[in-house]
């Protein structure tokens, strides 16, 4: 394992624009983005048209999440009843630190110095890995994008593709360093199975097991796992020790609202009809599966974003990235430039939320407000409408002395009154006249304004303010008696 | 604003390695929206979500299970359809077929369903390591979804416990025609009153496209599937 840490850390990382700046001279990045994103969106289109119900199954989706959320507590402490009498433990995390204090106690005490990990963003929001490594507890990824990154060394881009931002050039030649595998060729299925032989001795030897979880069944006290390769079912299944860490809005009322979520999910994240594996599990059953298993509810700042009548839709997210793959913004900067684990336009509202806005302030500025991102959600976020809300809180924090505010302020006073509207227009041809230059057709443009405004012209040009207003123009001609 | 929010914050929390983490993120989720209204009206809510999306088949018996045909076909699985006294001669052909001998099955597998010349092991809690010796593995199921070409396992009788069906790399699975659904709500109905048993739904082989969106076949459960519809 590398000493230095890869972490995406949104108190530590560049402002959006700075990191996006980078990303977007990486043309090989931006190249691998484009095509995955290309990808997932067409075969999302093409399942989504089979389903006449698409509009009642989101409209559906959304009303039990947002039920789910008016009710957490309720939902939450029947989760812990029904999976504590099924022989489930269950644990409280108020934030990051306590659950990664839980998680690395939990796993000593299972005896076990290495654990398999399912895909979770959660571990990685809270960079769980990094926390069992200073343990001496050496963790296992494997899914096959988040083992590509752990040998890598590098970040997750993409909620449901973390590594969609390698292609297979790269991928071999992790595999082929961090494997010993020289001879490793390049179809991807020659990677895959390089990838199912090197993980299945560890499936096979490991004792514990840390996965996150897609649903958990207030109902039941059951949790449902939604995946691919068959890593899940493997961690779930094989280990003597299961635990489970979930984000308190993980949570669903019954067993029957699955029916809207497996339709939902699998069409919107892979444009698959069906994701080829679901596991569903409740607290320990005898003879079946792990003799122990624990669940960490983790609040770390969903609490907060609970408590913003606005945001708390942010909550509903069920981690499916069609708005990450729909996104302008993301298809040209890719993930990392987010400076999260949630990138995209999900972790443009939930990034910063859950920094209490305290970091990732530029994020809700990440965004065209195209509302892509809205029309793909499975449950119908509101995205364009948070991403404001959000711009809204920004511009509150900020110092009352601020440049930009207190040019919005005199602003305010200028147009309050018709008397210094007017004088401001003439100011305003009179200074502008050194920025001015000519084009061929003889109108006027202003290619660079100076400090703060600058920001403007970076990308485009200002024309030339006419000689004569409308109001000028329309006196004039009054006093000509027509 | 951020004053506001710090309102959230109930007074005193406590430090870390307080036991008391459960009764602080409850004050804190009751502080940002009120307390649970109680358990009856939470109900009514619930029973009040609009389910205006498709809940029982639109198609004719016959056109589902054709549907179910297709689509574990397009999942690459080898799929036939045949009377009950067919089965174990059906079984014994995809077995030779691809080249199966050792077999894996759970307890409670209908014994008509077997046929001779092949070795039947019964699963008695084989470790991880046993299971991946062996060729295969034979089951039953609980109930199959046509419109998204999936089947449901249990931990029942014929089914078995989850790493039977997990670690060995080729499935046949036996589908009885009236456990075939149309659609997801259909299935959810018939799991409700199980639902507490270990349970899977599998759509095909595992797959992967984590590379450049390659899908590819086969990753870590098993590689390859046969289904045999059974009526």
């Amino acid at each position: 394992m590398s000493a230095k840490l890869h972490v995406l850390d949104p108190t530590t990382s560049p402002s959006f624009p700075v990191a996006a700046k980078t990303m977007l001279g990486n043309t090989q990045l931006r190249k691998n983005v484009r095509h995955a994103t290309e990808v997932i969106q067409n075969k999302r289109a093409r399942v989504v048209s089979e389903l006449p119900d698409w509009q009642q199954l989101r409209e559906a989706g959304r009303q039990i999440r947002t039920h789910t959320m008016a009710n957490l507590d309720f939902y939450l402490e029947e989760f812990e009843r029904n999976c504590t009498k099924a022989g489930g433990v269950v644990h409280w995390a108020r934030d990051a630190a306590e659950a990664k204090q839980i998680v690395t106690a939990l796993v000593k005490a299972s005896g076990s110095d290495e654990v398999i990990k399912v895909k979770s963003m959660t571990t990685e929001e809270i960079h769980l890995n990094h926390a069992l490594e200073a343990a001496g507890i050496r963790a296992y990824e494997t899914d096959l994008a988040e083992l590509i990154l752990q040998l890598g060394h590098d970040m997750p881009s993409h909620i449901v593709v973390p590594a969609l931002h390698k292609n297979r050039q790269q991928i071999r030649e992790i595999f082929q360093r961090e494997m010993n595998l020289p001879e490793l060729g390049e179809r991807p299925q020659d990677l895959a199975d390089a990838a199912r032989r090197f993980l299945r001795e560890k499936f096979l030897r490991v004792k514990t097991a840390v996965s996150g979880a897609n649903f958990l069944i207030a109902e039941t006290g059951g949790v449902c796992i939604i995946e691919s390769e068959g890593n899940g079912r493997m961690c779930v299944t094989l280990p003597e020790t299961l635990i489970t860490i979930a984000g308190i809005d993980k949570v669903l009322p019954r067993f029957q609202d699955l029916e809207v979520m497996l339709q939902l999910i699998p069409r919107s994240a892979t444009g698959e009809r069906m994701n080829p594996y679901n596991s569903i599990w409740t607290g320990v059953h005898e003879g079946d599966g792990p003799r122990t298993f624990h669940v960490v509810l983790m609040d770390n700042a969903r609490t907060e974003v609970l408590a913003d009548e606005e945001g708390r839709q942010t909550l509903n997210c069920v981690r499916c990235g069609a708005c990450q793959n729909a996104c302008p913004v993301y298809r040209q900067t890719g993930g990392l430039a987010y400076g999260s684990v949630y990138a995209g336009p999900i972790g443009a509202i939930l990034t910063p939320q859950l920094q209490q806005m305290h970091h990732a302030q530029s994020l809700p500025y990440a965004s065209s407000l195209c509302g892509a991102c809205y029309e793909v959600c499975p449950v119908k976020i509101n995205i364009p409408e948070v991403l404001i809300h959000l711009r809204h809180k920004v511009v509150e924090q900020k110092d009352t002395l601020d440049a930009e505010a207190l040019a919005m302020k005199a602003m305010g006073l200028i147009f309050r009154s018709e008397r210094r509207f007017r004088a401001a227009q003439r100011l305003g041809r009179i200074a502008e006249a050194p920025l001015v230059r000519k084009d061929g057709q003889g109108s006027g443009w202003i290619d660079r304004l100076p400090g703060i405004l600058g920001g403007w012209t970076q990308v485009r040009d200002l024309q030339q303010m006419p000689k004569e207003t409308f109001r000028e123009w329309w006196e004039k001609r009054g006093s000509r008696g027509k | 604003m951020s004053g506001g929010r710090n309102e959230v914050r109930v007074a005193n929390e406590p430090t870390m390695n307080s036991s008391d983490a459960r009764a602080l993120v409850l004050r804190r989720i009751q502080a940002a929206k009120g307390a649970a209204p109680e358990a009856t009206v939470i109900e009514r809510e619930w029973c009040a979500i609009e389910r205006n999306y498709q809940r029982t088949a639109t198609r004719g018996r016959e056109a589902v299970l054709e549907l179910l045909e297709d689509r574990l076909r397009d999942y690459d699985a080898h799929v036939m359809r045949v009377r009950p006294n067919e089965v174990a001669a059906t079984v014994a052909m995809m077995l030779r077929e691809r080249g199966k001998q050792r077999v894996v099955i759970p307890a409670g597998l209908t014994a008509d369903w077997l046929p001779e010349g092949f070795e039947f092991v019964v699963d008695h809690g084989a470790s991880a390591v046993e299971l991946d010796g062996f060729d295969g593995v034979v089951t039953g199921a609980t109930v199959a979804i046509a419109e998204t070409g999936s089947i449901v396992l249990q931990d029942v009788p014929g089914q078995g416990r989850r790493a039977v069906t997990l670690v060995p790399d080729y499935h046949l699975c036996l589908v009885r025609v009236e456990d075939v659904v149309e659609t997801v709500p259909e299935a959810m109905d018939r799991l409700r009153a199980t639902a507490t048993l270990p349970t899977t739904f599998f759509s095909g082989p595992s797959a992967t496209a984590d590379i450049e969106m390659t899908r590819i076949k086969g990753v870590h459960g098993p590689r390859f599937l046969d289904v045999i519809l059974v009526g």
